[in-house]
């Protein structure tokens, strides 16, 4: 396949999945800020709402120091000058999707177009609270579907596979990206365990990744700081845990290189990754910093798509 | 001007036979069914995502062209004739186009003038002495033909580059199908699905002699903002062959390859939608950068088919075109089947003269023009464009060729006041291979939306139409 249609379809994946995690943050964001103060409530949620997002100096440049509710949900739902918000990274997943239309599926390419579609019935400043949530839904109803067409209708080739590992890296590098804005809540600290305060931001870590319920389900115990960590790093049964990430992206890698008949140095890196996150307990990580662990799995993450990129992009 | 020839219903209010069974069906079916099923076609089309591009109209980036869903029909003996008449044509202009790059006889007998080759911007001195696959240049061609009366068929123009519009002719019936079933249980509708069949087979027959068995064939974009990129992709998916720009393939040692995920993989066959000028930078526009630098010289070693072949332009402007029933009969000895519409060349001063006197009665055309740009409707246009274009004519002569006003054919459309003629023209695709001539029966037939235009442009409001050929039985 040509190398320029590989790397259309795995940004494509990525930047599809950047949004639904993008519509997350904005919801929970957005769930936090309106908690009374003595819950956990604060106006600073919108600002690390801009950190996990990745999107602080940008912000910065266009709007300066005043952080405000509705400047960020704009910043990160439409503004052009942002080239990573929702709009963008629809923008940009539908001018993808057109130059490699003959590697998607109708489906696929059906979700892409009429999405970008309905996206500018949307494209208005200052929306209402309503108009929001109904947005947040219809853009993770959007990833849904593209996922699933996907799911369903590709060829297991290399066009599949691209795109999935493109999904999967992108998704670890957000679940990294929303442990390390909140880490220092799930630092244990006595002083807060138990306590209504961190709680909620410990339910909100869940909820920005879909996994409130599963929480139960998996622990059965109330929400703990360092279970939410185990969840969202080391459970493989999580679909959004780093090692579920990791598990895939070395299984299509792995594919990809059967069937091209060749190894290279990102299935390598892959594996070790994977092998470093099955090795590593709890109890390790806390005590070596939460903080370090990610941030030097956030730089492996990024050396990952280095080596895809040089391997078979280029 | 004369009233159009209508080519459902005769003057007396009869109706002819090809669409005897369109109208009773026109005739039963309210007109909100039509309307509603003109929504849905539209609605699917924009899904689908089957739009053009308008140059300078930044606005409507991606437009629709409009699709009218009441269908053109042809009979099979009407077709046959036609498509005798295409084939004769691409034949003549293929021997033409040999000629022209090799011994020039036709030069020499003083049938056409040298200048319109020499002094044609289209013509491409690095083709003199280049041996192309099969001696055949024009393996694409769309003929524009338009209709003036039940026998009569005038070729409009030959499109010899890179003529598109093929998929509107492959989803149009798709859409008809989905729409209007019963349609096609009444009538018995020659299929054209097989096209990009044909046409693979087409481009596999051309390939160069040191090609694996099983040559490697790609379509070559300009890129997504190209006006006809939805047609690249449509093509490349149903030809199942890479889309490529420029930017994946590259030239080494005389062979074309592409960038593929597993390396460099040989390419032989490029049916390249890119004009001429920016094929290769190192040959031709040195600014070009969506060509692939050296695709000259693997394509005079011989090592790539280009199809159509490189310089095919210097057969298809207007002035040429004036001369194609000389040069069918230079190089065929016969007559030719499809006529010419009589084409003054502002070039020949008393031609000149007339159409100077005649302006408002003439159409005026820019030799080079194509899009329905550029050019002069004399009924339709005020006193001042008349004189716009009197001083340009005036001023470069050899740049315009003028012809009467056509009375196109009309066909019924579902327009906004209901169903109502309106003019339509038709461009069917020929297909050259080393082994045979392929044509679908069919075509795009385009029409003028708007009452009386003659106009039917897609970049200038005209729609398309299904185009249906009936066989007998």
């Amino acid at each position: 396949m040509l190398s320029r249609t590989a790397d259309n379809l795995y940004w494509l994946a990525r930047y599809m999945e950047r949004a639904d995690c993008l519509a997350r943050i904005l919801d929970v964001t957005q769930r936090l800020a309106q908690l009374p103060a003595a819950y956990g409530g604060s106006t600073n949620e919108w600002r690390s709402a801009l950190l996990t997002a990745g999107c602080a100096e940008q912000y910065k440049a266009v709007h300066g120091d005043e952080v405000t509710e509705q400047n960020v949900i704009n910043f990160l739902a439409f503004a052009p000058e942002n080239p990573s918000s929702i709009r963008n990274c629809f923008e940009i997943a539908r001018t993808n999707a057109r130059s490699v239309r003959t590697a998607l599926t109708m489906e696929m390419w059906e979700t892409i177009n009429s999405s970008w579609l309905e996206l500018k019935r949307y494209s208005t400043k200052n929306m209402t609270r309503e108009e929001l949530a109904r947005f947040m839904s219809f853009v993770k109803e959007t990833s849904l579907r593209f996922d699933g067409a996907a799911y369903r209708t590709m060829l297991r080739n290399d066009a599949f596979w691209f795109s999935r590992v493109g999904m999967y890296v992108e998704r670890a590098d957000n679940t990294a990206r929303i442990l390390d804005v909140k880490y220092h809540v799930l630092l244990p600290d006595s002083e807060h365990i138990g306590g209504p305060l961190d709680y909620f931001q410990w339910a909100s870590i869940l909820r920005s990744v879909s996994a409130l319920t599963s929480f139960h389900w998996v622990y059965r115990e109330s929400v703990k700081p360092w279970l939410v960590a185990d969840l969202l790093i080391l459970n493989a049964q999580m679909p959004r845990s780093l090692t579920s990430c990791y598990q895939n992206i070395t299984r299509y890698l792995d594919d990809i290189a059967n069937y091209y008949g060749r190894q290279g140095s990102s299935q390598r890196l892959a594996r070790s990754t994977l092998t470093r996150l099955g090795n590593s307990r709890m109890e390790d990580i806390f005590q070596t910093g939460l903080h370090e662990y990610i941030d030097s799995f956030v730089t492996e993450n990024n050396r990952l798509g280095s080596l895809v990129n040089e391997q078979y992009l280029l | 001007m004369s009233v159009a020839f209508d080519e459902m219903t005769n003057a007396d209010g009869s109706i002819r036979a090809a669409y005897t069974a369109l109208s009773r069906w026109l005739s039963d079916v309210p007109p909100d069914v039509l309307d509603m099923r003109r929504k849905e076609a539209e609605f699917i089309f924009r899904r689908i995502g089957i739009t053009f591009a308008v140059y300078g109209d930044s606005d409507a980036q991606e437009r629709l062209i409009p699709f009218d869903i009441i269908p053109r029909i042809l009979t099979g003996t009407e077709w046959r004739r036609l498509s005798r008449g295409l084939e004769q044509r691409v034949k003549a202009l293929n021997l033409y186009l040999k000629d022209i790059y090799s011994r020039r006889e036709i030069l020499k007998a003083g049938v056409v003038p040298e200048d319109l080759v020499y002094q044609n911007p289209a013509f491409r001195p690095e083709m003199n002495g280049q041996k192309v696959p099969h001696d055949l240049y024009v393996h694409i061609a769309g003929i524009d033909v338009v209709r003036v009366d039940a026998e009569t068929f005038y070729v409009l123009e030959d499109n010899a580059r890179t003529p598109s519009g093929v998929s509107y002719m492959l989803e149009n019936r798709e859409i008809m199908m989905r729409l209007f079933p019963e349609l096609f249980a009444d009538n018995r509708v020659a299929p054209v699905e097989n096209y990009t069949d044909e046409l693979l087979a087409t481009l596999k027959s051309l390939a160069p002699a040191s090609s694996s068995s099983d040559p490697a064939v790609v379509v070559l974009t300009p890129g997504i903002y190209n006006s006809a990129y939805y047609e690249h992709s449509f093509l490349a998916d149903k030809l199942g062959v890479e889309l490529v720009e420029g930017r994946d393939l590259f030239v080494r040692n005389d062979i074309v390859y592409m960038r593929t995920t597993e390396g460099p993989r040989r390419v032989d066959v490029i049916y390249r939608r890119l004009d001429d000028d920016f094929l290769d930078p190192l040959a031709f526009r040195p600014d070009s950068a969506l060509g692939v630098p050296g695709l000259m010289s693997a394509y005079n070693a011989g090592n790539v088919t280009l199809t159509n072949a490189v310089g095919t332009g210097v057969a298809d402007d207007k002035a040429v075109y004036s001369y194609m029933p000389d040069i069918i009969r230079f190089y065929l000895g016969e007559e030719p089947l499809l006529k010419n519409v009589p084409t003054w060349r502002c070039r020949e001063a008393d031609h000149l003269k007339y159409v100077l006197d005649h302006l408002s009665e003439l159409v005026v055309k820019e030799v080079h023009g194509s899009g329905g740009y550029g050019m002069l409707i004399g009924p339709r246009a005020d006193k001042a464009q008349i004189e716009l274009f009197r001083a340009k004519l005036k001023q470069d002569p050899t740049n315009f060729i003028a012809q009467p006003t056509l009375a196109l054919s009309t066909c019924p459309t579902f327009v906004e006041e209901g169903i109502a003629p309106r003019h339509v023209d038709l461009r069917p695709f020929v297909l050259t291979g080393a082994d045979k001539v392929r044509i679908v029966p069919g075509g795009l037939t385009r029409v003028a939306l708007e009452a009386g235009s003659l106009v039917v442009n897609s970049s200038q409001g005209g729609g398309t139409k299904d185009t249906w050929v009936l066989e007998e039985s």
